[in-house]
């Protein structure tokens, strides 16, 4: 008995030890970073072997003045934040209501229509980049906001998302409301809209994060600095001469601290979407 | 009376059903579906931005062209080497950060797993590129490497090696989300399993094998089809951290319909490689559907 006992403590201490060693590897490159971020250039590289590679002993927020100084990294993050909102307040709205339709709607084409949305889902959006592109720019929205906002505003995965929610809400709430007399719309936006706050926030959480890295289609719509996106931002001051390694740290923390925020408040609604997703998948 | 009701009845909810797909259809069908159908229009073509008046019907001439386009058999190349290698490797890492189910602290060690999902792939790419760098005295992963007596190692700079610093710098970045997802599953295995099990005293790792996984098995294929299909997109590492090289080492799929739509300028020969891409990641899809719902 006490020789399983003992040998689930050295189990135990073994689970311990392995997921530290796992842990610091996953956090180390990013721990560098930050430090790296707040020293002075001729620091970063000159203890690279030891721990206190890690510790930013005379720390300063020089770098990430030069970084401010040098390019206009507050208008990529706002053109960023800007456009992302866009795209995910259009998003909730069109496909939320179209999820609806799907679900407690009879209509002539919808299982057809529910199965264009199913099989459409996989369709990659870099198979169909160059013809939009062109489509794009006849319209003459290249380097505008509508490039980077309408093609990706309706969205099959996110009206799937919302179908499946809506589906278990319950017949009776809809027909009571009805014999109120409240019309479609209002049946949506009063009665399933309030309730369904859950479904709301995990779509908006997982096309935010997926927006906010957007990297290969604002790259070929966008051709100035005024609509440049913080991804595309980040990116060119890396190639940025002269090529300092502290500035270059500090902008990529900085670009990371508005995901953090969003994190902190909606991190449960994400690991409820990427579940559910792969739950019910 | 009750009929004319319904019938008037069933008339407005067919009205207002229309209105409420109407949006998101227009958008889908001149955002995607139009563009899909003009990627393999094109793919006929000679179609080339620089000319846009000299266009003509080539039928497959494109598709004969590719056949015997070293560039876009390396490309393919590539990217099978990329998925082959991240899927099973971010996967096994996934599962592997799952054997914390019961430790205390195990929210702790997952936030660390989850923390590389926070920032974007530019992020990561650029600094890997400096944490990849050959010089032992200029990159942290050399520095850490040598100081054990091995290497220094050149990551990007070796066309044999390129790929596989991208697959692991990938996988790092990724299987937090993954294991995010078994996590979830894992609250679909009922609990008396684990205690009927410790009862007959099964240790933590014999649970793991014996129930955590069985239990995991068709969330684990679903993760391994989304991993794919994600895995055949690859084009923001390359781009940012090699430039697909060197030597063609690290040019993908989606780096080579760039590169030949809008660096070349062959904007017909692009649509070819896309409408070959589409179609491959459109199959393996079908197929992966397939092996899951025969399971």
């Amino acid at each position: 008995m006490k020789s399983v006992q003992a040998r689930r403590r050295a189990f135990k201490v073994l689970f311990y030890m392995g997921n530290t060693a796992i842990a610091l590897i996953f956090v180390s490159p990013l721990l560098w970073m930050i430090a790296s971020a707040f020293k002075p250039e001729g620091q970063i590289f000159s203890q690279l072997n030891s721990i206190k590679t890690f510790i930013p002993w005379d720390a300063s927020f020089h770098n990430f003045a030069e970084v401010f100084q040098r390019v206009p990294m507050m208008r990529y993050i706002t053109n960023s934040l800007f456009y992302v909102t866009v795209i995910v307040v259009l998003d909730l709205a069109v496909n939320s209501l179209c999820g609806y339709a799907l679900a407690k709607f009879d209509f002539m084409g919808k299982e057809f229509l529910l199965s264009l949305v199913i099989s459409l889902m996989v369709l990659p959006n870099e198979a169909v980049m160059l013809p939009l592109y062109k489509l794009v720019s006849s319209f003459g929205w290249i380097n505008q906001w509508p490039a980077l906002i309408v093609p990706f505003v309706a969205k099959c995965f996110s009206i799937y998302m919302f179908r499946q929610f809506f589906l278990d809400i319950p017949d009776e709430l809809i027909e009571a409301a009805k014999i109120d007399g409240c019309s479609p719309f209002g049946i949506f936006t009063k009665v399933v809209a309030p309730i369904s706050g859950n479904v709301y926030a995990t779509v908006f959480i997982l096309d935010y994060v997926s927006h906010w890295n957007d990297f290969m289609w604002p790259m070929l719509a966008v051709t100035g600095e005024s609509k440049r996106t913080i991804q595309l931002g980040i990116q060119t001051f890396f190639g940025l001469k002269p090529i300092n390694y502290g500035p270059i740290m500090a902008s990529l923390t900085i670009s990371a601290i508005p995901m953090i925020i969003l994190f902190l408040f909606l991190q449960k609604y994400y690991v409820q979407g990427i579940s559910t997703t792969g739950i019910k998948g | 009376m009750k009929r004319l009701y319904n019938q008037s009845h069933r008339k407005q909810q067919q009205q207002a059903a229309y209105a409420f797909v109407l949006p998101a259809v227009l958008l889908l069908f001149t955002f995607l579906i139009l563009p899909a159908f003009s990627t393999i229009g094109y793919s006929l073509t000679d179609y080339n931005i620089m000319r846009p008046d000299k266009i003509s019907f080539v039928a497959l001439e494109n598709f004969r062209e590719l056949i015997h386009d070293e560039n876009f058999r390396k490309a393919l190349r590539n990217i099978i080497h990329f998925t082959v290698f991240v899927v099973p490797y971010q996967c096994l890492l996934a599962l592997a950060l799952l054997t914390n189910v019961k430790l205390k602290g195990a929210s702790v060690f997952r936030a660390a797993y989850f923390s590389p999902m926070v920032t974007s792939m530019v992020v990561i790419a650029i600094l890997w590129s400096v944490l990849y760098n050959p010089n032992p005295n200029q990159g942290l992963i050399n520095a850490f490497l040598t100081s054990f007596g091995i290497g220094p190692a050149a990551f990007l700079t070796s066309p044999k090696r390129a790929m596989n610093s991208i697959v692991f710098m990938s996988g790092w970045q990724a299987a937090g989300y993954q294991m995010m997802i078994f996590v979830a599953g894992l609250q679909g295995i009922p609990q008396d399993q684990y205690e009927a099990a410790s009862i007959d005293g099964a240790g933590k790792l014999q649970q793991f094998f014996y129930i955590t996984l069985p239990g995991l098995k068709n969330i684990i294929k679903y993760v391994i089809m989304i991993t794919t299909i994600q895995a055949m997109k690859l084009f923001t590492q390359p781009y940012v951290m090699t430039q697909g090289g060197p030597q063609n080492a690290t040019r993908t799929f989606v780096y080579y319909i760039y590169q030949q739509g809008f660096q070349s300028r062959n904007f017909g020969y692009a649509c070819a490689v896309a409408a070959v891409f589409f179609l491959i990641v459109v199959t393996m899809s079908f197929l992966l559907k397939r092996i899951i719902k025969a399971n």
